[in-house]
């Protein structure tokens, strides 16, 4: 304990001596670093702060020191992102490299893999997307299409995905293709690492009921893509593929975790639907957030419990299985309160006539639509909890 | 503040789900109901619970408890739940022990504080007027004279009512009715001539009461805290309570699940096990997560308690809610799931979703707790 103490008096040193003043501020979803071949800056403080933070292996706190990560403990890392929020500091990096791909190249890759792959992560200088679904293939995630062909040297890949998050920036894509189509369906499956540069891979932007495009459709027209660059065996992908389905569905639960969010139900019901003596005047939607809050709260205290055990290296059970589906239905319900409280002023598109925040609070109540749905639906999440946590049978 | 258990809780957590499995069955509420029990728990259960120390579990050691604190109590009274078990642990072990230790006056703990640990005293909280818990409505008054008070109203859903040796009596000192001022406590005698009681009998087959009090004469010593002041003590004894029973119904709630999945896996129709069906499965999935969510809160609320932290008032508001509204759904769902045998007395599923509905009512329902909650959250 007497280490972790002197370790959280180092880290705090360090974050406050670190850390620029302007990452200390809450963040935007525009000014998230996304990192990649073409990084995109607002500020010159935002490359500031990610090399530092890379140069530690901070923004990979676990991962081995000699992949780049920070080599730190469970316990450690929890220390820093404790640190990191007391302080208000911006996490430096997001990618699906860090919350996705990299768990997966540590526990399944080779070593050339890993060397190859990971220090770039930590670095934020390639931008990975992922290559699952297709149309033809979602829920049932197995039933993929996307072929793989091996000749000498190479893989020839043609096929189809779908709902490509980020694909049209990306610079690689870790893909589910099919290595052998005259087998069981989950038999016969790859994970196979394309670089996006390839000739004959094309991403098309797809419009969200948000407004935004951040999804594709991703085409593989005989690309070329090196053998060495399948991910543990041929056809045995199907169990990597389902790991970092774990890790995502971890990573989308934490959804709603913003540190300490402007706009909360409870404030824009107070704003837009009415205050008496301090309180939201309406007791119906008065009722409705504190149901909601209620559930919420008792949803981190869960996810704060899990981390606990996983401190005290007590195995987590089952508890991890429910935090995709309730993380994102919470989140879902948030908007939905935000949206219905502020009433007209909830439901306006674009234009001077509208505060930007409930602009904002609208595109994301659209956005967080996605949230069951991508990575896994909340109906298969339900699936998943009944039979591998209650034993329920098929 | 950890929402893990310690090696102690943990101890206390095994010891308590042993004692209960096997002493305490639903078999055994089944017996205190149908052989209209006289005193609705056992007495020779009880001494064994107060030797195994649980009654002192809020007691400070130098009254003859352990001050081992409410993570330790809401271990004993998950178990509890697990079985039904009756006995006196919420209204003499949580309120009394709560209302004598924030209270209490050195001649009060001395006169009581041995007896409740030794499980030889049974208390009981006198406050509810309505049939909707509403701490401050209280019309009940206490008036003084020659040096003393006297006593005068009626209380209804006294929990253990009927068999207290002592009544934690909540009256009006002052103030109209609904205030928040002027609330008295006051420790009167079960048998105190003027006491009439009348036992209630709940659709869970547990213990409550309807007391009148008919001139009630009470020496100046029978004050606990305060005059006046009684409704700051009474809250922070009514969250001891609401916490401890919390986990009560957490233990109900894991219990009445785990039944159902198994009835879930063994029952037949259409030629395969019901737990195939997916309009089953989701919804007992669903029940999974709010059982999983309400150990959370109920762990966060008790060692909230035991910190003295700023946030235990609303934790307890949190954990209540949300124990209620998971053994309503969990309790129900019960029934459903279990179809015909399910609404039968024989089965034991329904137990569960009787009890539920009553320990909803304790203390408080979701309603009153969201809105608490919202309160102290500053909306
Ligand atoms: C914003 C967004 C970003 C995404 N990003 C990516 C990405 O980067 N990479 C990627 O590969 N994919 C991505 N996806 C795709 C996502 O994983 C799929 O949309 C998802 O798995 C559902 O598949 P589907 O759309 O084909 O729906 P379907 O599988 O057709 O489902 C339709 C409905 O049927 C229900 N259903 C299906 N099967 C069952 C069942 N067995 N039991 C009960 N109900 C069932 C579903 O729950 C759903 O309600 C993204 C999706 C969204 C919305």
């Amino acid at each position: 304990m007497a280490d972790l103490d002197r370790f959280r008096a180092e880290t705090r040193a360090w974050l406050e001596a670190n850390c620029p003043a302007s990452m200390r501020t809450p963040m935007p979803d525009e000014e998230i670093v996304w990192g990649g071949r073409k990084p995109v800056f607002q500020h010159p403080d935002q490359k500031l702060w990610l090399d530092r933070m890379a140069a530690k292996g901070w923004t990979a706190p676990t991962w081995p020191a000699r992949y780049g990560g920070g080599g730190l403990t469970e316990p450690e890392a929890a220390v820093l992102e404790e640190e990191m929020r007391a302080l208000g500091c911006r996490p430096p990096l997001r990618s699906f490299g860090l919350t996705m791909l990299g768990p997966v190249l540590l526990e399944y890759g080779n070593e050339e893999q890993r060397q190859e792959h990971l220090p770039k992560i930590v670095r934020g200088e390639i931008r990975w997307c992922q290559g699952y679904s297709e149309p033809g293939a979602g829920s049932d995630l197995a039933g993929l299409q996307t072929r793989a062909v091996l000749q000498g040297e190479h893989y020839l890949v043609n096929g189809h995905k779908i709902w490509t998050s980020y694909a049209h920036y990306a610079d690689w894509i870790f893909a589910l293709v099919r290595t052998d189509p005259t087998v069981r369906k989950h038999d016969g499956i790859s994970f196979l690492l394309i670089d996006m540069a390839s000739p004959g891979v094309r991403a098309r932007p797809i419009r969200l009921i948000s407004g935004a495009s951040v999804f594709c459709e991703t085409f593989f027209e005989n690309v070329q893509v090196p053998a060495a660059n399948l991910v543990g065996e041929p056809n045995k992908g199907w169990t990597i593929a389902k790991r970092l389905l774990e890790h995502e569905r971890k990573s989308i639960g934490g959804i709603g975790d913003r540190a300490k969010p402007t706009r909360t139900p409870e404030s824009v019901a107070k704003e837009l639907a009415g205050e008496a003596d301090g309180r939201i005047a309406d007791p119906v939607l008065r009722d409705a957030v504190a149901r909601f809050n209620i559930d919420n709260a008792a949803f981190q205290l869960t996810r704060r419990r899990a981390q606990e055990m996983a401190e005290a290296g007590e195995p987590p059970g089952p508890l991890s299985a429910m935090f995709k589906y309730y993380g994102t239905e919470l989140n879902k319900r948030r908007y939905e309160l935000m949206v219905g409280a502020a009433g007209t002023e909830g439901l306006g598109w674009e234009g001077e006539d509208f505060d930007p925040a409930a602009l904002k609070t609208t595109r994301e109540w659209l956005r967080s639509k996605a949230n069951s749905i991508e990575g896994g639906t909340s109906e298969v999440q339900l699936n998943i909890i009944a039979k591998r946590v209650l034993g329920l049978p098929d | 503040m950890a929402l893990t258990l310690s090696a102690d809780a943990r101890m206390v957590r095994d010891t308590a789900m042993d004692f209960f499995r096997e002493k305490s069955p639903v078999t055994e509420l089944r017996r205190l109901r149908d052989t209209n029990d006289a005193d609705g728990f056992s007495r020779r259960l009880w001494r064994e619970m107060a030797e195994l120390g649980w009654t002192g579990f809020l007691v400070p050691e130098e009254h003859g408890g352990s001050g081992f604190g409410m993570v330790g109590l809401a271990q004993v009274m998950e178990a509890a739940g697990r079985t039904l078990a009756a006995s006196p642990l919420l209204g003499t072990a949580l309120i009394g022990a709560s209302a004598l230790d924030l209270a209490g006056n050195a001649e009060q703990k001395d006169a009581h504080l041995p007896g409740l640990v030794a499980g030889e005293t049974v208390f009981a909280l006198a406050l509810e007027e309505g049939p909707h818990h509403a701490p401050h409505r209280i019309a009940t008054a206490a008036r003084q004279e020659d040096g003393g008070w006297v006593l005068s109203g009626e209380k209804r859903f006294v929990l253990d009512g009927h068999v207290a040796d002592v009544l934690i009596v909540a009256a009006r000192t002052s103030g109209a009715a609904t205030d928040r001022a002027g609330v008295t406590l006051f420790l009167a005698p079960g048998d105190a001539p003027g006491v009439a009681c009348t036992r209630s009998i709940m659709a869970d087959s547990r213990n409550a009461a309807r007391i009148r009090f008919d001139a009630v004469r009470l020496g100046p010593e029978a004050v606990l805290g305060r005059v006046d002041a009684g409704a700051d003590v009474l809250e922070a004894v009514l969250d001891r309570a609401r916490a401890g029973l919390a986990a009560e119904m957490l233990g109900s709630a894991e219990e009445c699940f785990e039944r159902t999945v198994q009835y879930l896996k063994d029952r037949r129709q259409f030629g395969v096990p019901i737990g195939s069906f997916q309009a089953l499965k989701h919804r007992a999935a669903r029940m999974f997560c709010e059982l999983e969510t309400t150990r959370s809160a109920v762990l966060a609320a008790n060692a909230a308690l035991d910190a003295r932290a700023n946030d235990a008032a609303a934790l307890v508001s949190l954990a209540k809610a949300k124990a209620n509204e998971t053994l309503h759904l969990v309790g129900n769902e019960g029934v459903q799931m279990h179809g015909g045998i399910g609404m039968t007395d024989e089965h034991e599923i329904g137990f569960f979703m009787k009890r539920a509905r009553v320990a909803e009512a304790t203390f408080g329902t979701a309603a009153f707790h969201r809105d608490r909650y919202a309160a102290l959250n500053g909306y």
